[in-house]
């Protein structure tokens, strides 16, 4: 696909699905439904046909099992793709993810390393209900040795698996449910994808808006509000949870003595709290204001849109925080 | 006696031999290992298999180099048959650089790539799934190498075996299960933990073939291992081995063995695979006393000498903490 072309977030990641089973002849990707129901957001639609049962291949709803072989077959020289379906039935496979993908490079002393690429959906908004909506990739982002991405936008759909699949260690890589419709233009940059840095999205020098995944373009609408009433917001999209890449998001603060954090975790505990507490312990005095953060309420996440709305992170929400610190000082 | 011993050894001497050596390398190990917690140089959990070492000489004696092992937390025994040498064990269980994982496992976690040695794991059930992805991993590389995964009785009532015996069944992969019934999960008796304590019958639910096997008879064991390695080495599907063997020693060390009678102990005892082997080998005139008496200080100086090698090496320095750990946090 050329650059410059509109396609949806969806598209860019079946594309780059579709580009390393090519390229490599060790990459395959397994799941529930990835096959002949061509995935449950359709991402591997027409995969099966291309790439044959062995290397789209179907599992059991067995989450634990399918993760552990895909650790297992990583291990025995293969570069799986687990689909786990939703970041819901993860928690059907954390013992593998934690105890073993997590774990045998260090426990083995670097004998061995797990080069495992997991994908899954995450975040709500859809009405699905409390389980069915949770976003827990800032729990994984609490554990040593796996690298956690969250695409927010098509060129990254596009580009972070090739990257993903070259890494020696675990990936998670976490696709909003909000996203997969989204459509933009794939720029020229998604050929040369960083996995290791967050990206600055919008310039601005009164308040910097740190966020990822499906938050991100709450804030950039934000961003947009506040632009009208003369407040100029930086928005930076995390792009790694784990690495966090700290100093993209010092280097902004430091200019700006602001920050807001937008989260769709739940506060406590949460990714929100790291970025906080980073920066407060490393730039505490280029600040001009306290750190907010704009997070999930911390109920489980309700059925009706009403609710649901009043739970999550929403643009007025952000944009309230931000006028909260930047008018108190201006 | 009503005990093994009854018929005579049908192999020739040297397999014979080498059966009761990697027997009593296990077993003056282990003493040795026991002595060396006392003593405060070994630390953690130990987890003794005296008693079982019939199990992993038959069963590892019977596979290729090629081959996969997946052990358990009390997986010492399989890691010297299988040709970790001594003397790297030894240091690993002190923590000492020069252990076979640099320090960083332990006695529950032995790691050895040149022998495709995939540990050493201390989640029950944990290592199912893993040994599933590896035969995965050969099945789609074209490679006929078995691999064979051991795990405790009390791994069945976990749902990593049934998710893992059925995608190795469902996806006719070459894993060897290899069940060690030592009929106590830690202290919870079998009886007092499955509704159905025939383990066969749980495999030929999957419509995987089972064999129950004495595993305190180093023949029996072993014939059964050369047998159907073969059977998966072949391609059909996987094969479930039911090992019925007993612990001699304490769960760990900090077991005071409330949960079985002293004279159920004393009386598996009697059955013990190294004294019954020994004694049917001089029996049938396969083995003199000083043979025996040789063996026996052949082994006891390459447990010395790993004690000795241990005892020198040096500490993994500070600096290489996060070496084997990817994604680091900045």
């Amino acid at each position: 696909m050329s650059a410059g072309a509109t396609i949806s977030y969806r598209e860019a990641l079946r594309q780059a699905l579709r580009e390393a089973m090519q390229r490599d002849p060790r990459v395959f990707l397994m799941g529930e439904d990835v096959g002949r129901y061509g995935g449950t957001y359709a991402v591997s639609k027409g995969l099966l046909e291309e790439f044959g049962p062995d290397r789209v291949r179907d599992t059991p709803l067995s989450e634990l099992a399918f993760v552990g072989a895909g650790i297992g077959a990583a291990l025995g020289g293969m570069r799986p793709i687990v689909e786990i379906m939703t970041v819901n039935f993860s928690l059907l496979a954390l013992d593998q993810i934690i105890n073993n993908a997590a774990t045998l490079r260090h426990m083995s002393g670097g004998q061995f390393s797990v080069p495992l690429v997991i994908r899954m959906a995450t975040g709500a908004g859809r009405q699905l209900a409390a389980q069915h909506s949770h976003s827990l990739e800032g729990w994984y982002a609490h554990i040593p040795g796996l690298r956690i991405l969250a695409p927010a936008t098509i060129d990254d759909a596009r580009g972070m698996l090739a990257p993903a699949l070259a890494d020696p260690d675990p990936v998670l890589i976490f696709e909003h449910v909000q996203l997969y419709n989204t459509e933009g233009a794939l720029s020229d940059a998604w050929q040369a994808t960083d996995i290791r840095r967050a990206r600055v999205h919008r310039a601005g020098r009164d308040v910097s808006l740190v966020t990822y995944g499906g938050s991100l373009g709450k804030a950039l609408l934000a961003a947009e509000r506040l632009a009208g009433e003369g407040i100029e917001a930086e928005v930076i999209d995390l792009r790694v949870l784990r690495p966090l890449d700290a100093e993209t998001v010092f280097e902004s603060v430091r200019r700006t003595h602001r920050a807001v954090i937008i989260d769709e975790g739940w506060r406590s505990g949460s990714l929100s709290a790291e970025v906080s507490a980073r920066i407060a312990e490393s730039i505490f005095y280029s600040l001009d204001a306290p750190v907010l953060r704009v997070c999930s309420e911390e109920v489980p996440v309700p059925y009706p849109k009403h609710l649901e709305d009043a739970v999550l992170p929403q643009v007025p929400d952000i944009v309230a925080a931000v006028k909260e610190i930047v008018s108190g000082h201006d | 006696m009503s005990h093994t011993g009854v018929y005579p050894v049908p192999c020739d001497r040297a397999v014979a031999f080498e059966l009761l050596r990697q027997m009593l390398r296990i077993r003056r190990f282990e003493e040795k290992c026991a002595e060396l917690y006392g003593a405060g140089r070994i630390r953690g959990f130990l987890h003794l298999y005296i008693g079982e070492e019939a199990v992993a000489a038959g069963v590892i004696g019977a596979l290729k180099p090629e081959d996969a092992v997946i052990a358990t937390y009390r997986e010492h025994g399989h890691a010297l048959v299988r040709g970790i040498p001594a003397d790297v064990l030894m240091a690993e269980m002190y923590g000492k650089r020069t252990g076979c994982c640099r320090g960083r496992g332990g006695s529950m976690h032995l790691f050895d790539a040149a022998t495709r040695f995939y540990g050493g794991n201390a989640i029950v059930g944990g290592g199912l799934p893993l040994a599933v992805g590896l035969a995965l991993a050969d099945r789609m590389q074209g490679l006929a190498r078995v691999t064979c995964c051991f795990f405790g009785e009390g791994a069945i009532a976990e749902g990593a075996f049934h998710e893992s015996m059925n995608l190795a069944a469902l996806w006719n992969l070459p894993v060897l299960f290899c069940c060690e019934n030592n009929l106590y999960a830690m202290g919870t008796a079998l009886g007092r933990s499955q509704s159905q304590v025939d383990l066969c019958a749980k495999a030929a639910s999957y419509r995987i073939p089972a064999r129950r096997v004495d595993g305190m008879d180093v023949i029996a064991v072993s014939e059964a291992a050369h047998s159907v390695a073969e059977h998966v080495r072949s391609g059909i599907g996987p094969y479930f081995l039911e090992m019925q063997t007993y612990r001699f020693r304490a769960h760990s060390m900090f077991d005071p063995e409330l949960y079985r009678d002293k004279a159920e102990v004393e009386e598996w005892k009697k059955r013990g695979p190294l004294h019954t082997f020994t004694d049917r080998l001089k029996g049938q005139g396969l083995l003199s006393e000083e043979e025996f008496q040789a063996l026996d200080a052949e082994v006891t100086r390459e447990v010395q000498a790993a004690v000795d090698f241990a005892e020198a090496a040096e500490w993994e320095p500070l600096e290489s903490l996060a070496s084997e750990v990817g994604a680091v946090s900045s």
